[in-house]
């Protein structure tokens, strides 16, 4: 899959050549630096950016192949989580969870209890009717990933879910995702800039640099094994904050 | 003042107020789908189209152009092919509609450009159609702003309907012309001012009190 950006000066190839392939019920983290074309990359599985050229097959369906009709449908099986939150503020956490489910109109009983479920899984159930604005960013980021879910998609998309939060908030996020990757089968397609993120919840990986997916395999090997430039660079960073701390703690190794 | 004045005071307020209402009503009619159509079409936006867009900025920048006094009499035979006269209140109302609903689409246009593209995306990402974004995210994320807009548009309405008194419209500001400005009437000139004074600061009192009242639901915590 290819994707470029034509701006009016010059051609910015933002995605060349990737290829990947994602098990179901993965966790799967796509990490680079700024300007590698993460965001591109995910935007692109959902088609909120359409790739130039090449394939996005999601569950046995072929997204890059459907018209707009179809897409819209496709996209209620796709659940999507922001940086940003994205959370509607004109409306309760109750009805922001339960939209997905109003667009693909669910009779209002089953809405219902389908939204008291999902909130009480991401830990939300006394907070139903607040808006979002009265939530802290962990708070919001939690409505959003019950968005995301209350639709039971197939795979849940993570944009930067946690690069707006605080290490703490991140890790209780980042636990939430897993037990739902548990409870549920669901696939879990994010990408991040931390390290963190991906040793704690990732099983795979790819490493992408300038658009072009440089290494792939499982989250160990990123650690153990750092092959490409991009990986190096992050381990490096990663080590020296290890030796750094050695020193001041004078624990020796 | 004697009665025969607050006579006239009350017609008069009586004439504005309904010119007002009815033109801002149906300017809004008029106006909130053009101004919408100019977010949808956007570029990027979720009914892209630079043709129609560009179409519809140029026509509503045209109609913009007039002067207020002007655009009112060159729809002055307009009003006659539909109210059968071109004296009166409502009569009046065809070209202050006409010639507010641009103006408020513009001010709609600006409001709902201030709700974040990201949310759209969210709605986007859940396979929301571009109809639902628009009745469920774009308006309600709005309705403060829009609530500003439209006590900015009444007011600019108050101010056109007095225009259009001063050529046979009637209401507050033919009272003004006719007999405070022509008879030297310095007294129902004052009592037409701070009339209108009153008028538009509760329209703004109004507006405000509904736009805060809104924020204020989302933002309060218990």
């Amino acid at each position: 899959m290819s994707k470029m950006y034509i701006t009016p000066s010059s051609k910015i190839v933002a995605l060349e050549n990737v290829n990947l392939q994602i098990q179901q019920g993965d966790i799967f983290g796509i990490i680079g630096f700024s300007g590698a074309g993460k965001s591109t990359l995910i935007r692109c599985l959902n088609r909120l950016e359409e790739p130039d050229s090449g394939k996005i097959v999601i569950a046995g369906q072929e997204i890059t192949a459907m018209n707009k009709k179809e897409l819209q449908l496709a996209r209620r099986k796709i659940g999507m989580i922001f940086q940003q939150f994205n959370l509607l503020d004109a409306k309760t956490v109750f009805e922001n969870v339960a939209f997905p489910l109003q667009v693909s109109n669910y009779p209002k009983k089953q809405i219902k209890t389908r939204v008291e479920e999902i909130l009480e899984l991401v830990g939300l159930a006394n907070k139903s009717k607040a808006y979002p604005l009265q939530l802290s960013g962990g708070q919001k980021q939690r409505v959003g990933i019950a968005r995301a879910l209350s639709n039971e998609p197939s795979v849940l998309l993570s944009d930067e879910a946690t690069s707006a939060l605080d290490p703490q908030t991140t890790y209780s996020i980042l636990e939430l995702l897993k037990d739902i990757n548990q409870k549920l089968g669901l696939t879990i397609v994010l990408i991040t800039h931390e390290l963190d993120v991906l040793k704690h919840i990732c099983n795979h990986m790819a490493v992408i640099e300038h658009g072009k997916i440089v290494e792939t395999g499982v989250v160990e090997k990123f650690f153990l094994n750092p092959e490409s430039d991009t990986a190096k660079r992050f381990i490096s960073i990663l080590q020296g904050f290890q030796e750094k701390r050695v020193y001041k703690e004078g624990e020796g190794i | 003042m004697n009665d025969d004045v607050l006579e006239l005071l009350f017609t008069g307020l009586g004439e504005t107020l309904y010119m007002v209402l009815l033109s801002t009503l149906i300017a809004l009619i008029l106006g909130l789908p053009l101004g919408i159509i100019l977010v949808a079409t956007e570029k990027g936006n979720i009914l892209e189209s630079p043709r129609i867009n560009k179409v519809l900025g140029t026509i509503i920048n045209v109609v913009r152009s007039f002067p207020s006094i002007i655009l009112i009499v060159v729809l002055l035979p307009l009003a006659r092919f539909i109210v059968g006269t071109t004296l009166g209140a409502t009569a009046a109302i065809v070209p202050l509609s006409i010639g507010a609903a641009p103006f408020i689409a513009r001010i709609i246009e600006n409001s709902l450009k201030e709700v974040s593209f990201g949310k759209i995306e969210a709605a986007m990402a859940i396979g929301a159609n571009p109809l639902t974004i628009i009745t469920k995210v774009l308006i309600p994320e709005a309705l403060p702003s829009l609530i500003r807009g439209l006590t900015i548009a009444v007011i600019g309405i108050t101010g056109m309907t007095a225009v259009a008194g001063a050529i046979g419209a009637g209401g507050l500001g033919s009272l003004a012309i006719r007999f405070g400005y022509m008879r030297y009437r310095d007294d129902i000139m004052l009592a037409t001012i701070i009339t209108l004074v009153i008028l538009v600061q509760g329209v703004q009192l109004a507006g405000d009190y509904l736009a805060t009242y809104i924020n204020r639901k989302r933002y309060k915590f218990d």
